[in-house]
């Protein structure tokens, strides 16, 4: 940024002002991107503009954005989880265990839904922060902590489960992926909820900062007294909780839990839309809301050439130019 | 304390020395211990793990991730990551089902050709617009899906049996299967090329420090696009064993390859952060993760437990925890 010499005075500004700039920027760019595919589907594609395609595209982005939030957290701090679709199977596979199991206090409806909730949830969440003792305690490079568990997370899903489809019907459950309260999927909200809380998380609460000063220089914040390892162990732990609720949704929304099948891919899809909105992969700097955008991105072009007719094969070599395009822009705003 | 200056003694430093030597030697030999250990418990347990039917099995399957691994340390030796590689196996398995009408020469080249091309295209973004290299074979692994997909019509495409193409997956040479002789020929020189000449110098080198290989004026550009070729050449070939030795081109393998690949290199004792590694101990990495599901299969035939396939990936995510934990535990002694 050449002008940026000639406004400022100080030091000090020099470096605060083309920051504050380059954070709005940012997002701005996948907002702006957003825009643009909008607008072309408004011009271009029939019955856009109706409740039923927003809520479609929507529900279709709901789990991978709520990974890709924790995915955010964890990559912010210089990290990566590839066990998410792992653990996304773990969870789904315990929920149905719970509600369908005939041990007396679980056969009641209500206690059974709601532990069928609590403890994949908290379960996927423990294995986080597994992830996250290995890296901090053994400091072993993330993406080899969580490559154990992408290899040994679905195995178990697939062990406890014995490789079985588990078909369900189930309301009370199932309302996770199927509600909708006010006429809203209640998974939508759940991902509004998650997105706008941790985007509150990173840009207000002393934990935010923590994380992006973990990520941007471990060495320098562990001097300046944050406790880097609590931070790090938490950010896996975060993003074990989320993967858990994601492969709830999916169960319900399926009614059947297939442990070969729930979340695969997933770590790469929460990656895709991660890089996308904005969030550099070296850590220290992160834009939750631009990761929601990025997801949003990603599927509404696949919509978008599904709905004109471009076969998924080809919708994939644009994915992938997309986000290597989106990658590569940010890269020369950096410089 | 009054111990301290005693075990500055000599017998202190002997033991320091002693221990600082088996832990170097288990750190570079581990994994072939350990593999050594594996095929003598299988051996004296099962009766028909040594036959020469259960070798050439074993060799003729693992083939395809060993090519794969292969490529995969060179790229992790230069400090680099390459997760297309699966989506390139599978593309040219499509590739090779389609061009084995012709024969079993072009079935085998155009493939590996076509698996160069992708490795040239990720090296030359990765180098020249200066993107993560995590990035750019991501979308290398969509990308390369898609193609596959393409090509082969959403399904699997069956090989030509007129010609003598499947010979290459399937067929014998005294008695020694294709496939593994193109493994350990590869392998063979794969580490001649890694100690012996100036690319496997430059390979380590840069690797190792980036900037100071720069300024040193070693070709740190042309390095990795030959290292990120290198691989899609070979997991390209692991693509046309693939479509060989199953009858068809499968546009949906190969998920996941990439990651056991990653874990065989590091099973292997290449570090992720480049500058060292070792070709030999690579094999031996992907061996030691593929004889595990030949294993289990033994122990269930013998009937007295019976574990489902699913157990493997529960096991070989297990195991690669421990050697990453012994590893770390050896490598800090080591710097101690």
């Amino acid at each position: 940024m050449a002008n940026a010499d000639t406004t400022v005075r100080g030091p000090a500004r020099r470096w605060v002002l083309p920051e504050r700039f380059r954070g709005v920027g940012q997002t701005y760019g996948a907002l702006i991107a957003l825009l643009l595919l909008v607008l072309f589907n408004l011009l271009f594609t029939k019955n856009f503009l109706t409740e039923q395609t927003l809520y479609v595209n929507l529900t279709q982005v709901a789990t991978v954005v709520i990974v890709a939030t924790g995915m955010t957290l964890v990559i912010a701090t210089g990290g990566i989880d590839l066990s998410v679709g792992s653990l996304m199977a773990i969870a789904g596979a315990l929920a149905p265990i719970i509600f369908l199991s005939h041990i007396p206090p679980l056969e009641n409806p209500l206690v059974g839904n709601t532990l069928a909730f609590i403890i994949p949830v908290l379960v996927a969440g423990v294995f986080g922060l597994f992830n996250g003792t290995l890296v901090t305690r053994f400091q072993i490079q993330p993406i080899i902590a969580t490559l154990v568990l992408f290899i040994a997370g679905r195995g178990i899903a697939q062990v406890v489960t014995n490789g079985n489809l588990q078909p369900f019907t189930n309301p009370g459950f199932q309302y996770i992926g199927l509600g909708r309260p006010l006429g809203v999927p209640l998974q939508v909200v759940l991902m509004l909820v998650i997105v706008a809380l941790f985007a509150w998380i990173m840009r207000v609460t002393i934990f935010g900062r923590y994380v992006l000063a973990v990520g941007g220089n471990e060495s320098a914040a562990r001097l300046a007294g944050v406790p880097v390892n609590f931070v790090k162990l938490a950010v896996y732990g975060i993003s074990g909780l989320l993967s858990g609720i994601a492969g709830l949704i999916v169960i319900a929304r399926n009614a059947s839990s297939d442990a070969n099948l729930v979340g695969l891919d997933m770590e790469l899809d929460a990656i895709a839309a991660v890089a996308v909105g904005g969030t550099p992969l070296t850590g220290g700097r992160a834009t939750v809301v631009g990761t929601l955008l990025g997801a949003l991105i990603i599927q509404l072009i696949r919509y978008t050439l599904l709905v004109h007719g471009v076969p998924d094969a080809a919708a994939r070599l644009v994915k992938a130019a997309i986000i290597l395009l989106a990658v590569y822009i940010q890269r020369q705003r950096r410089s | 304390m009054a111990t301290v200056p005693a075990s500055t003694s000599a017998p202190g430093v002997r033991q320091a020395t002693t221990w600082a030597r088996a832990a170097s030697l288990l750190q570079r030999q581990g994994v072939l211990i350990a593999l050594a250990l594996l095929v003598l418990f299988g051996a004296l347990r099962y009766e028909n793990f040594l036959s020469p039917y259960n070798i050439s099995t074993v060799l003729r399957y693992n083939s395809m991730f060993g090519l794969i691994a292969l490529g995969m340390a060179f790229v992790i030796m230069t400090g680099g990551i390459d997760l297309s590689v699966g989506s390139v196996a599978a593309l040219a398995s499509v590739v090779a089902a389609l061009m084995s009408p012709y024969g079993l020469l072009p079935g085998v080249l155009v493939p590996v050709l076509v698996g160069m091309l992708v490795g040239l295209t990720n090296g030359v973004i990765i180098t020249k617009l200066n993107i993560l290299p995590f990035i750019v074979t991501l979308a290398m692994l969509l990308a390369a899906r898609g193609l596959a997909l393409i090509f082969a019509n959403n399904t699997s495409v069956g090989v030509s049996y007129v010609t003598d193409f499947t010979y290459f997956g399937q067929g014998d040479l005294f008695g020694v299967p294709i496939p593994a002789i193109v493994l350990f020929a590869a392998y063979l020189i794969g580490s001649v090329v890694l100690s012996l000449t100036r690319f496997g110098r430059h390979v380590l080198a840069v690797g190792g420090n980036e900037e100071a290989s720069r300024l040193m004026g070693l070709p740190v550009d042309r390095t990795k696009i030959a290292v990120y070729t290198l691989s899609g050449a070979l997991a390209g070939l692991a693509g046309v064993i693939l479509a060989a030795q199953f009858g068809a081109g499968q546009p949906t393998e190969g998920l996941g390859w990439e990651l056991s690949a990653i874990a065989s290199v590091v099973v292997g004792g290449t570090l992720l952060t480049g500058g060292m590694g070792s070709v030999g101990a690579t094999l031996a990495g992907v061996l030691l993760l593929g004889l595990i599901f030949n294993i289990l299969n033994f122990e269930n035939g013998r009937g007295s437990i019976s574990l489902s396939a699913y157990w493997q990936s529960v096991i070989r995510g297990s195991f690669l925890l421990i050697v990453v934990l012994l590893q770390n535990r050896l490598t800090r002694r080591d710097r101690r």
